[in-house]
């Protein structure tokens, strides 16, 4: 398997709704937080190191 | 004079004077300095082999005090093949069950559920000092049987002289100073080695800026035999973790992550500790149970190691060699690995059964060992002290997703126990030419399993073994003055099965006296055990 750069979220304008919606009313701190359990979260979901790896390149 | 730079716990090895103080210099084959659990494993496997070891300690026993209580189970194997295994899992304590707090919240709790299906468990707590006791009673069980195992005490080594054909060392007791020449001389003289200052050899690593204090309580309270693990504990003063479990004899380990800038002398005052350590027992009761404080110290802990374990003909093993933080308890244990790796290589070496060559393996395999080690501790000295915003921010975010979903305790890391490393693709091991399961590849340290009524390492006892699972016996494999021992099981245990085999149907494993696998096949050719016979003993036959 490899990263998937290519869209893929089925109606991305949407979840980027949702996204920015679980930090409203949240502190910089309290989002900082947020955000590092998603990366967990997603992370854990994916599994595959090969990817993971690929990620952590592509988002640099 | 010998002045001690430590207390003893007891005394072991009593100062003698011996014939070579008054015919200087004698000679020996061996000399080992140091007697910690290094030197004693060391000296204990060369002697078993026939091959006389003597060893010098300027005390007479082992240190008094808190060093290491968890021995895992490799050690234990190894401790269980130099005969004093059993002593040490029968007064060892056995725990498995973990909680893990994050301020006042248990994050989540752990049971270890070990393995079935071996003679010793994952690991034991176990006070180094009786860790030591034990190897010793074995050294004096094997002198019994003829073993040449010398332990001299209160002989302080103060200068070490190598030459091309044998190191000459000054030696001195309270009877005055004398001289012994070693054909091979092993520094096992700890984190501070003599040795390695004396030729001149650096010791580079990374020191992490923090401050432990460690407390040894005594407390008869009818307190659970489980491992606490606190990251920032919610008590006064408790610093950035904490850590509670047990010994032996009704004595708890109490460790506190005390920061970088503190007052060593304030800390250790014992109205101090003992705040600290009655917020700590009594904050899942709600009331302090009786103690007393058996021993107090403050350490700092460093990851470094040598870049050369051997230098001509002295070798470094243990402590002296590497040094690790304790989470995942990797001191000792990696230290006794490093003994067992050498001990068989210079026996044979001696014996003339090996060349030269097969020491220098010694240093190849354990350098790699150290790395890993070092490796896994700095991770988890990283995770427990996060040292930037972010790695805080993560650190946080792993501890509250671990009490919210299982995946998240796989990322809490306070310290991964010691487990040996794989010599991958070293060159001494031979091919994978059976498609078995991934835990027994060459390179790997045999893991235990039922035979019969005992275990597969019981018959693993520090020679070249041909273990042949399934099929026909096949006859002793002889070749450069090895014969190996044939253990043929034609009926296989399920475990045996499952770790040996996988989806195969018969093996042939050719294992080293370190038990560790040197190679495997799916059926006996005599010829390729014997080219992996010349691969394992370092023989260069192209
Ligand atoms: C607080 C703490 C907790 C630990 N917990 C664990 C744990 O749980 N598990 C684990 O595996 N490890 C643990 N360790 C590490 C462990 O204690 C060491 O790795 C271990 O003692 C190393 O053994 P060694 O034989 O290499 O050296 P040492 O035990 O240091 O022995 C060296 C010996 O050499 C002698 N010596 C020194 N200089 C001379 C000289 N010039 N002449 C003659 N003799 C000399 C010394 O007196 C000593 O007897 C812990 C350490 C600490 C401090």
């Amino acid at each position: 398997m490899t990263l998937n750069l290519n869209p893929n979220i089925n109606d991305a304008d949407g979840f980027y709704q949702e996204l920015l919606a679980v930090h409203d009313g949240l502190s910089k701190a309290e989002s900082d937080a947020l955000n590092a359990r998603l990366i967990l979260v997603l992370a854990n979901h994916i599994g595959d190191r090969t990817v993971l790896r690929e990620a952590l390149e592509a988002a640099k | 004079m010998v002045s001690p730079r430590y207390q003893t716990a007891f005394k072991l090895y009593p100062y003698k004077k011996v014939p070579d103080q008054d015919d200087s210099p004698a000679r020996h084959p061996v000399v080992i300095i140091g007697a910690g659990p290094v030197g004693l494993a060391l000296a204990l496997d060369l002697g078993m082999r026939g091959t006389p070891a003597l060893i010098l300690d300027d005390h007479e026993g082992p240190g008094l005090g808190s060093k290491a209580i968890c021995f895992a189970k490799r050690t234990l194997d190894i401790a269980t093949r130099l005969g004093a295994g059993q002593q040490m899992v029968e007064k060892g304590i056995v725990w498995n069950v973990g909680k893990v707090f994050h301020r006042s919240d248990k994050i989540f709790e752990f049971n270890l559920l070990p393995e079935a299906g071996h003679r010793n468990p994952a690991f034991i707590n176990l006070q180094q000092p009786y860790f030591e006791k034990f190897l010793h009673d074995a050294i004096r069980d094997a002198r019994q049987h003829g073993a040449p195992i010398e332990v001299r005490g209160m002989n302080r080594v103060t200068s070490v002289c190598p030459s091309d054909d044998h190191v000459l060392l000054d030696v001195e007791t309270p009877d005055g100073s004398y001289q012994i020449k070693a054909d091979w001389l092993i520094a096992c003289d700890g984190a501070r080695s003599p040795t390695r200052d004396m030729l001149g050899l650096t010791f580079d690593g990374r020191v992490f800026e923090d401050n432990f204090l460690i407390a040894d309580v005594r407390m008869k309270a009818d307190f659970p035999t489980e491992r606490w693990f606190w990251f920032e504990p919610p008590f006064e003063g408790a610093g950035q973790s904490a850590l509670l479990h047990k010994q032996p004899d009704d004595i708890w380990r109490i460790d506190f992550q005390l920061g970088w800038e503190i007052d060593r002398e304030k800390e250790l005052h014992p109205d101090r500790v003992r705040a600290r350590v009655d917020a700590m027992l009594s904050s899942q009761t709600g009331a302090v149970p009786a103690y007393e404080l058996e021993w107090t110290s403050i350490y700092t802990f460093q990851c470094r190691r040598m870049e050369a374990f051997r230098h001509g003909r002295v070798f470094f093993a243990g402590d002296s060699a590497h040094q690790v933080s304790p989470f995942g308890a990797r001191g000792a244990n990696s230290g006794v690995q490093d003994a067992e790796n050498l001990a068989w290589k210079l026996d044979l070496v001696l014996k003339g059964v090996a060349d030269e060559a097969l020491l220098q393996s010694y240093a190849h395999e354990r350098e790699f060992g150290a790395d890993e080690n070092i490796l896994n501790s700095s991770r988890a000295t990283d995770f427990m002290t996060p040292k930037s915003e972010n790695s805080q921010i993560f650190r946080d975010a792993v501890l509250e997703m671990a009490s919210r979903a299982p995946f998240g305790q796989a990322f809490v890391n306070s310290g991964r126990l010691s487990v040996p490393c794989i010599y991958d693709d070293f060159p001494l091991f031979g091919p994978d030419a059976l498609d078995g399961p991934a835990r027994t590849r060459p390179g790997a340290a045999c893991p235990d399993a039922p035979v019969g009524n005992g275990f597969l390492l019981d018959h693993l006892t520090g020679h070249f073994v041909l273990l042949v699972l399934g099929g026909d016996e096949p006859p002793p494999v002889s070749a450069f003055g090895i014969t190996t021992a044939v253990m043929h099981l034609a009926e296989v245990s399920p475990e045996l099965a499952e770790r040996y085999l996988g989806a195969a149907k018969q093996a042939v494993y050719l294992i080293r006296p370190d038990q560790h696998i040197v190679a495997r096949w799916p059926t006996f050719d005599a010829d390729a055990v014997a080219r992996c016979i010349a691969l394992a003993l370092g023989k260069d036959t192209s």
